[in-house]
């Protein structure tokens, strides 16, 4: 896992505001952990976050750190600004990584690194932390850059 | 209870629509296109408007039956009732919701409708700017994930490196609407033919969809005035009989944040089977499709999902001359669709189904006794309806 300094993508894009529902999530990302929802009575992966247990219907789910890798379940390479802070910035990577050793659970991210690159469905992925400490309120990104 | 079906049981009896404007560039207010499109589909179906006495729409429509039914003064009003989710994967949901209240003794007269202007609302190809976000819209926007292009482009990208479908199946689909829409006098994209170098020069908006991969922003409204079968045989039109409508989706697919067990699906796989299974037809006595066009992939992964030929086909199908309403296998979204007629979140596509019927389609498919819309591909809930002459009684 790492860190970047300088952000993948504009400033001035809408800023995550964490919920009492996946706080644990934001809150891990600004110390470098990938926190997701495991059911303690059943032990079910989740993600995104649910107030229940899709599995068991338990209300009893906690939140264990994964390592942040995983492998491209899909991609796309977006083109037209949806944003006025995209406008004029290019094409960008977006990447839907598979967590194997989470239950398969599948997580939204940027793909670091030549926008133009080749992305190969299936190619295995690393974490990579992005803080805005500027920002306000401060918050952090979770991005992948292909394994070294 | 016996058999439960809406099969044969209601008709459509009136279509309406106001003319279809670029977004923005409506003249009138949202809720007078919508006064507009319900009136001419009374008149189309030689009724009172004041005998409509149900009101079904989708997509969080704006324009609130109860109002509808003061400014026109119907006698009573007895059904209201809005698809909840899934954009315009509602549009036949509506029809089946419609239908629902007639066959059942709800209402009497019940008219689908849609409005849209931009101009006076919000657009949909533009993300949110709030300054922050919350809920599963964070997992998203702030890595330039926003428009509902880019949420649906992974899952085709996924369906297209599964089955090895080529960037030209997509082409085939835009080719086919802007074709149609040469014939058509309403189609917003009417003297704007597209040729294959076109296309395949126009920009990406999201990979893999290039510009005329994705739908237009329309301004204008639809409706289509829903009557029981024995009603529609006294009025002014051939009635069009809803042979079936299923709408829903299979398991989890709202799963948050892109964990759809299926993923690189249209949503279709549970709702096709309980839709050909209450219209008691399959794929191959469809005479001609309308396919929602949000973006071509969805259209794509529908037909699969409906069963007009496996992924791996895709292929050799998806060949313009393939969709054509002259000669075609099967002739697909007739008026010009989404792409190139308007998008009327699909409204539109309904009525064209129904004209088909009719032998009204400036693109008119000979001999046609089974008319099929699928609604909305790609969200929550979507789905679709079958409409059949009298002969599929």
């Amino acid at each position: 896992m790492s860190q970047v300094n300088k952000s993948y993508l504009p400033e001035g894009l809408p800023i995550p505001a964490a919920e009492p529902l996946d706080e644990p999530f934001w809150s891990g990302l600004r110390k470098n952990k990938i926190r997701v929802q495991r059911c303690k009575a059943c032990s079910n992966w989740q993600w995104g976050p649910e107030w229940v247990c899709h599995k068991c219907h338990s209300f009893d789910i906690g939140w264990e750190e994964i390592e942040g890798k995983g492998r491209i379940f899909s991609w796309t390479r977006m083109w037209h600004p949806v944003h006025p802070a995209l406008n004029g910035h290019g094409a960008y990577i977006t990447v839907l990584v598979e967590i194997p050793h989470a239950g398969n659970i599948r997580m939204i991210g940027n793909l670091l690194g030549d926008p133009m690159q080749k992305v190969e469905i299936g190619a295995m992925v690393e974490a990579s932390f992005e803080h805005h400490e500027a920002s306000d309120p401060p918050f952090s990104l979770l991005h992948w850059k292909c394994a070294a | 209870m016996g058999v439960r079906t809406l099969r044969g049981k209601v008709a459509v009896a009136g279509i309406g629509e106001t003319t279809y404007y670029k977004h923005g560039k409506a003249p009138d207010a949202e809720f007078k296109l919508a006064l507009q499109a319900i009136l001419a589909a009374a008149q189309d179906a030689g009724i009172d408007p004041r005998e409509i006495d149900g009101f079904a729409s989708y997509s969080n429509d704006r324009n609130d039956p109860s109002r509808i039914a003061a400014a026109l003064g119907t006698r009573e009003l007895r059904f209201s009732n809005m698809q909840w989710g899934g954009g315009g994967g509602g549009g036949g949901a509506a029809v089946g919701n419609a239908a629902a209240a007639v066959a059942t003794g709800l209402a009497d007269c019940v008219v689908v409708f849609r409005a849209l202007a931009q101009g006076q609302f919000a657009r949909f190809g533009q993300g949110p700017q709030t300054k922050t976000i919350s809920g599963n819209k964070a997992y998203e926007a702030p890595y330039g994930m926003m428009s509902p292009g880019q949420q649906y482009a992974m899952k085709v990208m996924r369906f297209m490196h599964e089955h090895g479908v080529k960037q030209e199946a997509l082409r085939a689909i835009a080719l086919a609407s802007y074709h149609h829409a040469q014939a058509n006098p309403r189609a917003v994209m009417h003297g704007r033919p597209l040729d294959e170098a076109t296309y395949d020069a126009s920009r990406w908006i999201v990979e893999p969809f290039h510009l005329f991969d994705c739908c237009m922003e329309n301004d204008g409204a639809a409706a289509l005035i829903l009557v029981s079968a024995e009603r529609a045989k006294d009025l002014k039109q051939k009635p069009t009989y809803v042979l079936a409508s299923a709408g829903g989706s299979h398991h989890r697919c709202g799963a948050p944040s892109h964990n759809d067990p299926i993923y690189a699906t249209s949503n279709f796989t549970t709702v096709a089977p309980h839709l050909y299974d209450m219209a008691g037809i399959s794929a191959r006595d469809v005479d001609v499709l309308q396919c929602y066009e949000n973006f071509t992939g969805g259209v794509l992964m529908s037909l699969v999902e409906h069963g007009f030929f496996p992924a791996e086909a895709a292929n050799d199908f998806l060949k313009p001359e393939n969709l054509f309403a002259k000669g075609g296998k099967l002739p697909l979204n007739t008026s010009g669709g989404n792409l190139a007629e308007c998008y009327m979140h699909g409204l539109e596509l309904q009525i064209e189904a129904v004209r088909q019927l009719r032998g009204q389609s400036t693109s008119q498919v000979a001999d046609v006794d089974v008319s099929m819309v699928v609604a909305g591909p790609m969200v929550t809930p979507v789905s679709s309806c079958i409409f059949g002459s009298e002969a599929t009684l």
